[in-house]
């Protein structure tokens, strides 16, 4: 099968996309999707970091079996468009982890989509989304959850924190829930602000120069995506590679 | 060691500080006392250099140089200590990675080599233990679930830590019970009694200055020092109150 056409801004899933970079992208690396199956009881992690001078399509299908448990943590800082899209389908009992962070300026638009299906009863699902953007650039979260009627007891979170280092950034957060069993836990946040600058100002008055008084608050702000991440030289690596991004930011 | 003479400053367009002129040497530890309103944090944020204070006129020199003409970064590292009136939470940071960064930054503006992990964490159990701060506490997160009087007494720690030639201290003593002041005023004299250092201790209240001897004891009101004595001022001031001894 492949996709005749280009989506347009009219299709929900690609409201805040960069239409120029899905242009560029071409309609065939829409067809490519990575088909990942966990066996019940299984437990998977990847880690990754995405992103880089061109346009860039991260298309994830991932089936969980009973039982069982995917934890993918994301650090989305391409100097073009880059877009990470995950489908999830959970079977009974079973668990998704998402940790997310796009960091960026130049104008560029990185986004998460997820949608996570949980189709059995006793499916569980969290997701935590952080943004840092400046200089005209757009971070997104489209997260759509979707509880089938017989899948009693699912719990799903989806927590979604933008920092914008400058006016002229933005961030977009699209929960979008659809749930039709009654026995449900469901719960969505979403916040978009500037960087705390009483915070900025202790740190100074404690001797730290601006950047640097900057990079300890934004990594306490993306820790949270990787929170859930145990391995510590895995997070430290998507911190570091986060972080990194920050460097070339003039602020 | 500081010299401030004839400081004017406007928060916004209101002038807040109108012709501030004080001196205060190494060794000295100098009360400022006054009414609410007179202007006394203003004097605090106006020294560390925060946004959106404007000075408009008069100069602040601080061992010898123009300290308003540094970043507030720049002033720490020249050895200028704030303690905050309400210290700020930092989620996600903890105390020790804050100090240790804030520490080495100052350290290599000087010059110096910077702390090993290990040598920081022995300094931090020191001065902790000094203002009686459970070491645990210091590896939590930069005061986020502090009460009150425990932010005072973790700023304390961090003077101790890092150690500066001069302290501002803004109503440090506001928010302690009878202990905590003690502990705290104890840890003031440790870390800041010295022939090489000074402090200006502002505070509403004389009950700070029987731990913390002041050698000065200024009054300020409507944005200027309106008068200096030595600690029977504050004496004074408590008996008597801000509209008795200024008429």
């Amino acid at each position: 099968m492949t996709t005749a056409t280009l989506p347009t801004r009219r299709d929900e899933a690609w409201r805040y996309a960069d239409m120029d970079g899905v242009a560029r992208l071409g309609a065939a690396a829409l067809d490519q999707w990575q088909e990942i199956t966990l066996a019940p009881c299984e437990t998977r992690r990847h880690a990754m970091t995405v992103g880089s001078e061109a346009p860039e399509l991260h298309r994830i299908r991932l089936n969980l079996g009973e039982g069982a448990r995917a934890e993918l943590f994301v650090v989305n800082r391409g100097a073009d468009y880059t877009r990470v899209e995950v489908e999830v389908r959970l079977a009974k009992g079973a668990h998704f982890e998402f940790g997310g962070v796009t960091i960026g300026g130049a104008g560029v638009t990185r986004e998460f989509v997820t949608q996570v299906v949980h189709a059995e009863p006793e499916a569980t699902s969290n997701q935590t989304v952080r943004a840092v953007h400046w200089a005209g650039a757009t971070g997104n979260f489209l997260g759509e959850i979707k509880v089938a009627r017989h899948a009693q007891r699912a719990d799903a979170a989806q927590d979604f924190k933008g920092l914008l280092l400058e006016a002229g950034a933005s961030a977009n957060a699209v929960p979008q829930l659809e749930i039709f069993a009654d026995d449900v836990k469901c719960a969505h946040g979403a916040t978009v602000g500037a960087l705390d600058e009483a915070a900025r100002f202790y740190m100074m008055a404690r001797g730290l120069d601006p950047a640097t008084a900057q990079r300890l608050l934004v990594q306490a702000f993306i820790g949270d995506a990787f929170v859930a991440l145990e391995d510590e030289a895995e997070r430290e690596g998507l911190l570091e590679a986060a972080l990194a991004a920050l460097e070339g930011a003039r602020l | 060691m500081l010299e401030i003479t004839n400081l004017h400053a406007s928060v916004g367009d209101k002038p807040i500080l109108k012709g501030l002129t004080l001196e205060v040497p190494a060794g000295e530890v100098h009360a400022i006392m006054g009414p609410n309103g007179a202007g006394k944090s203003t004097l605090t944020n106006v020294l560390g250099g925060k946004p959106g204070y404007e000075v408009t006129e008069g100069s602040v020199t601080f061992r010898g140089e123009d300290l308003l003409a540094l970043e507030p970064h720049e002033r720490a590292a020249k050895g200028l200590f704030l303690g905050f009136q309400y210290p700020v939470e930092i989620p996600g940071v903890s105390n020790v990675q804050f100090l240790r960064e804030a520490l080495n930054a100052q350290r290599k503006a000087r010059g110096e080599e910077p702390l090993s992990g290990g040598e920081f964490l022995k300094l931090a159990k020191d001065k902790a233990a000094l203002l009686r701060m459970d070491m645990e506490m210091l590896k939590r997160q930069v005061n986020v679930g502090f009460s009150g009087g425990e932010k005072k007494r973790a700023e304390m720690v961090q003077m101790g830590i890092l150690d500066p030639a001069f302290a501002v201290l803004d109503e440090t003593d506001s928010g302690l019970d009878i202990d905590a002041l003690r502990i705290v005023g104890a840890g003031i004299n440790a870390i800041m009694r010295s022939p090489d250092k000074a402090v200006l201790l502002i505070t509403h209240y004389q009950r700070l200055l029987d731990v913390v001897k002041p050698d000065k004891v200024s009054i300020l009101a409507g944005g200027r020092i309106v008068e200096t004595g030595g600690p029977e001022l504050a004496l004074r001031l408590e008996a008597e109150g801000y509209d008795a001894v200024m008429a």
